[in-house]
């Protein structure tokens, strides 16, 4: 039970913060009445690994009153308008930018904000007239991106664009590079129809700004449909769905607390903790949706715009770098390391099917979405993971020459349906020549990467766990506050993290001789 | 045609030689003398002196039956054999066959638009570099890649013909337009340089020519207008690299190498746009 001395304590140090903004109050103040409530009822096991955290419920709170992640059909409410907030379908440009905006104040999701803008060319390209002329197009775009930055200032808040050329996505890129905001996060979905040049577009953005990211079009279609989008950071999800919640799985701990070889492992142990992290999660969707009753009553469920029937649980893991690693320690072999060697490579590879496996046979209630079972997702760390990597990557710093790197992580990526990140740093002299990273990302996802990230070692943008910061909103958060939420978690991660010493990686990469 | 090359180096992925992401192979060995040389120990070929033997700190280096031999098992890569060598040349460049070339290509496939050979001077092995290009066109899997070398233009034009079956397009490396400043810079003089250049270019297969320009050695406003009135003679549309002199790596010279500015490389560039509707990249 809550100590009320003690809830009073901290509502308090909320209350007269100085360097918390009045939303930011608002919504820790939140957070802190749903943890006075009682978990969901757990078997003595599960709570007693949650308490460990060998699983963890992301700190979602002890109740959930709505999805973790909530992806409105967009489409079809410009079509059809939408009832609640008496919104009529929008007939021109200025009326549907005005119409989303609205409605994205209603969408909620774990960080409160929207974390799905929509497929925004594709929503807005219908509305771009003959008449309008592309200044006065960048000229509409670029308010509206001001109030998405300013109304929504979370940079989990993600638009996705493409795979299609048109005059929307390269007016987007163009207000991106003249803005330079952390919101919204972008993606750019690429197929290989996908033109080059609207590529190369995108890599200059990414100069500029750290976004977008790159994803593998096919890939995702043949897991989630044509409807899908990548959400919130890399968390791919069907459109008028969406995730419950999102619970992992610590390999690095579960490996700690098993005496044996990877064979063991993967027959003994891992059942064990697959089967807690997936009572945690059905626990949560059953408390969501049997106790909380959110698609009962919430207007995008009961106007049709979004349907439980496509939602489902993620299922992250992360530490797997530390996992395969001690694991090889126990092969009597602690030179090898995940990301280097072949068997440690194999090793991995072991463990992430033996757990797709595990999670592809565990039935799970409302989670339609994965026809009855949750999406794997590669967890791509939060703030207070300390010496635990992020999902499948390899460990900043460790990580091995560029086309190297890609190849030991691209085999992971067909497994998470529901999201994979690996983050590759490039040497500046790219910018001369952005047609070399199109290269490179067409490689990548040719050979099976789901999504593709890069980032140039100059920029002032960084990628802390997939979110994105600038660098100079993170001097000094701790004396006067930061306007986007996200900062805060940047600010703890640069910090136990050490993120801004992931090794630079130069496209020109393994310098070696022909002897070697 | 020569199955064996003799390489100072590989980089799988390069952003800076040519079109695209290229796997990138460096010759060893070049007629050139640059006093602007930003790898001298790729000049000549070792001659087996034994000097950096006893410098390397640790024991990679050992002489077998008068050879110099490398282990790059033991290398730690610190290049004291490099800085200790008196005659600008590495004890780690080897032989590298065509077929130990392809099996290092083959991973990187997927990710690049084609191969660059770069040196040293790339056309002083022409016959092996026209075998390593057949064999890429010849093999349904790679024929894809477009091959490229990137030269000091000082190659007869037998070498260009010997290349041109399999070569689709050259770099060019023009160190001075005039002969008297060149031979000061390199050592000889340009003519076969310039007949490169016209000769490839006519060919359709002058991918760009680059300028290493160095502050007041070889970029007074005179000298780039004739520059570019005869490069714009040639193709007024051409790519042209204007590279500013950099002194890293380079040798201590008998004439004062100094870096442009940013302003400066902006003003050559000012300069050049005057004399055609080149491609301009400034570096």
């Amino acid at each position: 039970m809550v100590d009320i001395e003690d809830f009073q304590t901290q509502a308090r140090g909320l209350v007269n913060d100085r360097s918390l903004g009045y939303d930011q109050k608002l919504r820790r103040l939140s957070s802190l009445a749903v943890n006075a409530l009682p978990y969901p009822q757990l078997s003595p096991l599960c709570t007693e690994a949650l308490q460990a955290r060998v699983i963890c419920d992301m700190y979602e709170g002890n109740r959930p009153f709505t999805p973790r992640y909530v992806l409105p059909d967009y489409a079809k409410a410009l079509r059809n308008g939408v009832a609640y907030l008496e919104l009529e379908s929008p007939h021109n440009l200025d009326d549907a930018l005005a119409f989303l905006i609205i409605l994205y104040s209603q969408v909620p999701s774990v960080t409160t904000y929207p974390v799905y803008f929509g497929d925004l060319d594709a929503l807005l390209e219908p509305y771009v007239t003959d008449e309008l002329s592309d200044a006065e197009l960048d000229a509409k775009l670029r308010r509206f991106w001001i109030q998405l930055d300013r109304l929504f200032p979370d940079a989990f808040a993600h638009a996705d664009v493409g795979p299609r050329d048109g005059r929307v996505i390269r007016s987007i890129w163009r207000v991106e590079r003249s803005l330079r905001q952390v919101v919204p996060n972008l993606t750019l979905k690429v197929s290989p129809e996908t033109p080059d040049d609207l590529i190369v577009d995108a890599v200059k953005t990414v100069f500029e700004t750290g976004k977008p990211h790159f994803v593998n079009h096919p890939m995702m279609v043949a897991d989630h449909g044509e409807e899908y989008a990548a959400v919130s950071c890399y968390n791919s999800l069907k459109v008028r769905g969406g995730a419950h919640s999102l619970v992992r799985l610590n390999l690095k701990e579960a490996v700690a607390r098993y005496d044996g070889t990877v064979d063991g492992f993967c027959s003994e142990s891992l059942p064990h903790w697959v089967e807690l992290t997936a009572e945690l999660g059905e626990a949560r969707i059953r408390s969501l949706v049997e106790d909380a009753g959110f698609f009962e009553s919430h207007f995008l469920a009961t106007e049709g715009l979004i349907d439980l029937d496509r939602f489902s649980l993620m299922f992250g893991i992360f530490g797997l770098a530390e996992c395969v690693n001690e694991l090889m320690v126990r092969e009597g072999r602690p030179e090898a390391r995940y990301g280097h060697d072949q068997r440690a490579n194999e090793v991995s590879a072991q463990i992430v099917r033996r757990i797709a496996g595990l999670v592809a046979e565990r039935p799970l209630p409302y989670c339609g979405g994965g026809n009855g079972f949750a999406y794997l997702h590669s967890q791509s760390g939060i703030d207070l993971d300390m010496d635990t990597t992020a999902g499948t990557r390899i460990p900043i710093g460790d990580e091995p020459g560029l086309r190297e790197h890609i190849s030991v992580v691209a085999p992971h990526h067909e497994y998470f349906s529901a999201g994979i990140s690996d983050i590759f740093h490039v040497e500046d002299t790219v910018k001369n020549n952005p047609a070399a990273m199109v290269d490179v990302i067409r490689g990548a996802l040719s050979i099976g990467m789901r999504d593709f990230t890069f980032n140039l070692d100059s920029n002032e943008f960084i990628r802390i766990t997939g979110y994105l910061v600038r660098k100079s909103d993170l001097v000094g958060i701790a004396e006067h506050g930061a306007r986007h939420s996200s900062d805060y978690l940047a600010a703890t991660a640069e910090i136990n993290h050490t993120v801004t010493t992931r090794a630079v990686k130069r496209v020109v990469s393994t310098e070696s001789s022909p002897r070697g | 045609m020569s199955l064996t090359g003799q390489i100072s180096g590989v980089i799988e992925f390069s952003a800076v030689d040519g079109p695209g992401n290229r796997f990138v192979l460096f010759t060893q060995g070049c007629n050139f003398n640059c006093l602007a040389c930003h790898n001298p120990y790729t000049i000549n070929l070792c001659n087996d002196c034994g000097v950096c033997v006893d410098a390397c700190g640790s024991s990679a280096l050992d002489v077998v039956g008068g050879r110099v031999v490398w282990n790059p098992d033991r290398c730690t890569g610190e290049d004291a054999c490099i800085r200790i060598c008196p005659y600008d040349s590495t004890p780690k460049a080897g032989p590298l066959r065509v077929a130990e070339v392809l099996e290092r290509l083959r991973p990187n496939v997927p990710f690049i638009s084609g191969v660059t050979v770069s040196g040293g001077e790339a056309t002083q092995q022409s016959g092996f570099v026209a075998a390593l290009f057949a064999a890429i066109k010849a093999d349904p899997t790679l024929s894809r890649l477009t091959c490229f070398v990137d030269s000091n233009g000082a190659a007869p034009r037998s070498v260009w013909d010997e290349l041109d079956p399999v070569l689709d397009a050259a770099m060019i490396d023009l160190k001075c337009f005039d002969d008297a400043i060149h031979r000061e810079l390199v050592g000889s003089g340009n003519a076969q340089v310039l007949e490169s250049i016209r000769l490839l270019a006519g060919r359709g297969k002058l991918h760009e020519v680059r300028l290493l320009l160095a502050a007041g050695v070889n970029d007074s406003d005179e000298l780039l207008k004739r520059t570019g009135t005869w490069l714009a003679g040639i193709d007024p549309k051409m790519r042209l690299k204007l590279i500013g002199f950099r002194a890293h790596g380079v040798r201590p010279s008998p004439v004062p190498l100094v870096e442009p500015t940013a302003e400066q490389r902006a003003h050559y560039a000012e300069v050049l746009r005057n004399q055609g509707d080149f491609q301009l990249l400034v570096i």
